[in-house]
């Protein structure tokens, strides 16, 4: 049986973490080869870099970084944030990285997913969505360009789809629940889980232990991922571990 | 000092980058006198199966490693270059491997709950007491496989739960094979290379 993921999620600009409050006020918070070492440390089973620079000289930084953090952490590292091309897929993961994940582009230009998988397998291809709820229909609507993009597309649809083009796993943000610390969107993840077979990932929304088990127990999703409570030291990775396994919870620790 | 077979079947360097991590001596090799001079072969590969023997075949490779392992020396195959031993895979179609360890390379068949490829971490049963590797007993490394290794329990040191049972780590005489990737499963992965290079190889 599979363990259950925990993965941290390291915002890259520059070739520096930094951490703000809903993109904004960044603060320079280290090295990210330092910081991805001790998370692996703790014992997180995943990293997942997102590449928030701004400016396409600044991105070409980001294949250094994965080659610096590559020498020193030996765990699966997914990197996404504005990539657009095969090339660039492919400089990443030449570079180390296992997975890289696709949001925007995957939106604009959907035969970018099917280039990418048949050249380097589906599992390294993730489509991020960015979701949130229409208030008036009560659908999920996809966002793109960090959430600041409204489209047509309705999630579960575009979930499909995208799995349909080649993608081998999914991570999904909620925008309603990202920043709140009230737990993730799990009716969200119900029913992408109904919809498709590849594995997804929790995003958005963790403040305390709990969320995570009830991510877990009451949704199909095979990894949860966060970033402030773990950069800010409220939650450890070992906590939450010894909990959801204590939960019953299928998790490596 | 040991030789990783560079035979343009996926990247070689994240494997390359743990071993000197561990400040263990390994080069990237096609060449047949490289390969001869190192004390030990370790056989990486990502990828489908039909295209890395094709490949290691028309490179004259495939010889060099059966010569050498036949002369005692061993040999680490990860993940697709642990398949590659068996005899043979049926991944798009039917294909002849190095017939290094008996079995065949087969599909996972699509169950209820168990995706298809195995992506991610699963925990190590152990089989069999009788070699350096008894420490991954019940330990998590990391796997992102479609197929497996059907082969005989004798040569299964540990095992993983998959629907079915998967053997993660192989062994026939000094021919050892993991189905996970040593090289991204953390300290417990490190230990393998580590224990392959100055175990194994070592003592051989």
């Amino acid at each position: 049986m599979l363990a259950k993921r925990i993965i941290p999620c390291l915002d890259v600009d520059a070739g520096r973490v930094k951490k703000g409050v809903n993109f904004v006020n960044l603060k320079d918070v280290g090295d990210p080869a330092e910081i991805a070492a001790n998370y692996q440390q703790q014992g997180a089973d995943e990293l997942v870099f997102l590449d928030i620079t701004a400016t396409n000289e600044q991105r070409r930084t980001m294949v250094e970084v994965v080659e610096k953090v590559s020498r020193q952490v030996f765990m699966p590292l997914t990197v996404g944030g504005g990539i657009t091309s095969v090339a660039q897929i492919q400089a990443l993961l030449k570079a180390g990285a296992d997975k890289v994940s696709l949001n925007s582009a995957a939106v604009a230009d959907p035969q970018l997913i099917t280039a990418g998988a048949k050249k380097f397998g589906n599992q390294c291809i993730v489509v991020a969505i960015d979701v949130k709820i229409n208030p008036q229909t009560g659908q999920p609507m996809v966002y793109t360009h960090g959430g600041q993009q409204a489209t047509n597309l309705e999630a579960v649809a575009w979930a499909k789809k995208v799995v349909a083009l080649g993608a081998g796993e999914l991570l999904v943000t909620s925008m309603d629940q990202d920043g709140t610390k009230n737990g993730f969107a799990i009716e969200l993840y119900q029913k992408l889980a109904a919809a498709i077979d590849v594995p997804i990932i929790a995003s958005g929304g963790a403040g305390k232990i709990q969320d995570f088990i009830d991510v877990f127990q009451q949704a199909e999703v095979d990894g949860a991922l966060a970033a402030s409570v773990f950069h800010y030291g409220e939650l450890t990775i070992p906590e939450v571990k010894q909990r959801l396994k204590a939960a019953g919870v299928s998790v490596r620790c | 000092m040991l030789a990783i077979i560079d035979y343009d079947a996926g990247n070689t360097y994240n494997l390359k980058k743990a071993f000197d991590y561990l400040q263990l001596e390994t080069v990237l090799t096609a060449d047949k006198a490289v390969i001869e001079q190192c004390q030990g072969i370790v056989l990486p590969g990502v990828g489908a199966f039909a295209p890395a023997i094709a490949n290691l075949q028309a490179t004259g490779l495939d010889q060099i490693i059966k010569q050498q392992v036949k002369a005692g020396k061993p040999l680490l195959g990860i993940c697709l270059g642990m398949q590659l031993l068996f005899d043979s895979s049926t991944e798009y179609g039917w294909h002849q491997g190095l017939g290094l360890i008996p079995g065949q390379v087969v599909a996972f068949e699509n169950r209820p709950g168990f995706k298809v490829p195995q992506m991610g971490w699963n925990q190590n049963e152990l089989l069999q007491s009788q070699n350096p590797f008894t420490f991954l007993a019940d330990e998590y490394t990391y796997f992102v496989h479609s197929y497996y290794a059907n082969c005989d329990p004798q040569y299964i040191i540990t095992q993983v739960d998959y629907a079915i049972k998967v053997p993660a780590m192989v062994k026939c005489g000094k021919i050892y094979g993991t189905q996970f990737h040593p090289e991204k499963s953390g300290q417990v992965g490190l230990q393998v290379l580590a224990t392959f290079a100055k175990k194994v190889v070592t003592s051989a």
